[in-house]
């Protein structure tokens, strides 16, 4: 509500809201967090990706407030807050079990934080009613959390921690609690609240589905460090590294050496065949480098193509899988390596490929990623 | 053979059979209740209301010709209400329970709290020296204080001799003694209960109460307190309850002016040797204290505290 039509206008001047500046967590000198640098901007949602134990936890644990870090600041607004105690930081954190206090019905928890912040009680109702508004649970205001089904404790949650309008808002695994079948519409719902009340947001997610439905722009961490941060579609379509192209998606990766390295076009020499790529990298003749194409950008025919040369590979069908709107094959390869490919099924009779069939896989100069580290 | 072909025909017999596990875990409770605490009740009710000679406790109905004759003898219970003595020595039990509770919750849930956060391979440890006093029977502990409460005992002894009184203070058989005595008995009743409710507690509520601008001290009272409230209300009643009919430690520990109804019972028990007299006292303290006690939990469980907690 109030805070809603302030985050776009500010959005170009505010371009540092939240600035995180070198920062280290160690726990018995085991760095958790391993010097990390991040901008995020105002009305952005961010997501911190990674496998449990990657760090992701701690970092946004240092954001609330609820871990001091070893070194390194953390600005909002351009006020060091590292040291800040969680109550003091104008930064609300939705739980990943939402922890909502058992013993207060669903109105007095979201009247929580605004009571510690003594607001006069007219307001206070004021605002419940219209945080309940947003999360759609007005008849639900006088029961106990134990009466709600999980989508509804997660809306509580949010709408508890949207309450007193944090500038930041923290979200942990928001969808983890929640089963199959409900994650996909809460996240959407999730979403659109956020936007509506434009917030700023880090979420923490170990689904990348999550990562890249919900966020503008993600972070993904390995071992207490970003490995790569951009939009889902460049963490995607151009990963930064082996761990990011393997960890997002599926990927198939062949490990081979510079051959040609122009800066309009490479060619890299694997055992499977050479692969011609439309990009350069900068690197040296014969320097290991490994090629990594998504299944979806794979072709299968059954003819060999014109210039088998380059990007092609000649293998036999040993696993096929149909989905409806597509398949999944995977194939074997001369040199012993499997290759997965997703084929979308775009026409009604479109051809389908047999168990056994020898076939040959494509892919276009444009659909390969060379990596290097 | 046969007795088991005939004991299968009989259904009651079978279920018997079929269910006698089961009905032995659920016997073996209501046996033990009905025996030691059913019966020798009614028996003490039935004294409280029968005629005697002093010796010789009348039937309270008798049958002849025809007639039913049912005789309840309500004096007793008159002459309870009517001597102040009895309603003193009520009222003064109530409140040496009820002092005796609070302090135990002073002293115990910051010990318990300590206890339910201090780490988790400590807390064996911590539970067992709670416990340990155990371990020495409950009488020679309760003796223990006399010797160091005493005019002559430990205490006054060291005060003077560091110079700081020239008198020992007047501290055995007073309410003083007394307390301290139920305090120091009663306090690992509090502990427990309030222990292990605190340490079910889910931390994270903790941090979201100061995510939400609560100060630790804020998040203690409004969040800790009311949901380690099961864990008060079940240390206070195992507190309470015995304390209001102790009987060891106002004799050991008390003095005349510290009146309670355990010594008037066993005064009437045993000095008087009105046993009709006696039974009603401990008749009128149960009604009186473990009805409305009774009452109160009932509606503990009715209004379902905190699911989970």
């Amino acid at each position: 509500m109030a805070n809603s039509p302030a985050s776009a206008a500010a959005k170009v001047d505010d371009s540092r809201f939240v600035r995180i500046d070198r920062l280290t967590k160690r726990f018995d000198e085991v760095a958790a967090v391993d010097d990390v640098s991040l901008d995020i901007e105002k009305g952005e949602i961010f997501a911190l990706l990674g496998s449990s134990g990657c760090g992701k936890s701690t970092l946004l644990r240092m954001l609330a407030g609820f871990e001091t870090p070893s070194v390194g600041s953390i600005y909002l607004e351009g006020n060091d807050i590292a040291k800040m105690p969680p109550y003091e930081r104008p930064i609300n954190m939705m739980f990943q079990s939402y922890a909502l206090f058992p013993h207060l019905t669903v109105w007095e928890n979201i009247a929580f934080g605004l009571k510690r912040d003594n607001m006069p009680t007219d307001q206070i109702a004021e605002r419940v009613e219209t945080m309940l508004n947003i999360v759609k649970l007005k008849p639900y205001a006088k029961r106990k959390p134990h009466q709600l089904s999980g989508g509804q404790q997660q809306r509580v949650a949010l709408a508890r921690c949207l309450a007193k309008s944090p500038k930041l808002l923290l979200l942990d695994e928001p969808l983890g609690a929640l089963d199959r079948k409900l994650r996909e519409q809460t996240q959407f719902e999730l979403h659109n609240i956020i936007k509506k009340v434009g917030v700023t947001c880090v979420l923490v997610t170990h689904d990348q589905e999550e990562a890249m439905t919900m966020a503008d722009r993600i972070a993904v961490m390995s071992e207490g460090r970003f490995k790569q941060v951009g939009k889902p579609n460049e963490i995607y379509e151009t990963p930064s590294c082996r761990f990011v192209a393997d960890f997002i998606g599926n990927v198939n990766m062949f490990g081979g050496t510079l051959e040609v390295d122009q800066p309009d076009h490479c060619v890299i020499d694997t055992m499977h065949g050479k692969f011609y790529l439309d990009h350069g990298i900068t690197g040296t003749q014969d320097m290991p480098v490994s090629v990594a194409v998504r299944p979806e950008k794979i072709n299968l025919q059954r003819d060999p193509p014109a210039d088998p040369q380059y990007n092609c590979l000649r293998g036999e069908i040993a696993d096929s899988g149909y989905f409806g709107s597509f398949s999944l094959y995977r194939m074997n390869l001369a040199s012993g390596m499997k290759l997965q490919i997703q084929i979308t099924h775009t026409e009604r009779h479109g051809e389908l490929f047999q168990r056994g069939e020898t076939v040959f896989a494509t892919c276009a100069p444009d659909s390969l990623v060379a990596l290097t580290t | 053979m046969d007795l088991a072909k005939s004991l299968a025909k009989n259904r009651f017999a079978r279920l018997l059979l079929k269910d006698w596990g089961k009905l032995t875990v659920i016997g073996i409770p209501y046996v033990f209740l009905i025996l030691l605490f059913t019966v020798p009740f009614l028996v003490v009710l039935k004294l409280s209301v029968s005629e005697t000679d002093g010796i010789h406790f009348q039937d309270l109905s008798t049958y002849a010709d025809g007639v039913v004759d049912i005789k309840i003898k309500l004096s007793n219970y008159i002459f309870l209400t009517t001597d102040p003595l009895y309603i003193e020595t009520y009222w003064s039990s109530i409140k040496f329970a009820a002092l005796n509770t609070f302090i135990c919750i002073f002293i115990g849930y910051p010990f318990a709290y300590f206890m339910a956060r201090s780490p988790a391979s400590m807390r064996p440890a911590l539970l067992m020296l709670v416990s340990l006093p155990f371990w020495t029977s409950y009488l020679l502990r309760v003796y223990a204080w006399k010797g160091l409460l005493d005019d002559h005992g430990v205490f006054n002894n060291l005060w003077m001799w560091m110079g700081l009184i020239d008198e020992p203070i007047k501290m055995m058989h007073t309410g003083f003694s007394m307390t301290v005595g139920m305090v120091y008995t009663y306090l690992p009743f509090m502990i427990l209960p309030l222990y292990a409710n605190l340490v079910k507690m889910d931390l994270r509520l903790l941090e979201a109460a100061k995510d939400l601008g609560a100060t630790p001290w804020k998040a203690f009272w409004l969040i800790t307190v009311p949901l380690s409230k099961n864990g008060i209300v079940a240390g206070s009643m195992l507190v309470f309850i015995p304390s209001v009919g102790e009987y060891v430690i106002p004799e050991l520990l008390g003095g005349p002016s510290t009146l309670m109804i355990g010594r008037v019972l066993w005064d009437e028990f045993f000095s008087n040797n009105d046993w009709a007299m006696a039974s009603a006292v401990a008749v009128t303290m149960v009604v009186l204290i473990l009805v409305p006690l009774a009452i109160f939990n009932k509606y503990q469980a009715d209004s379902g505290g905190v699911r989970g907690v």
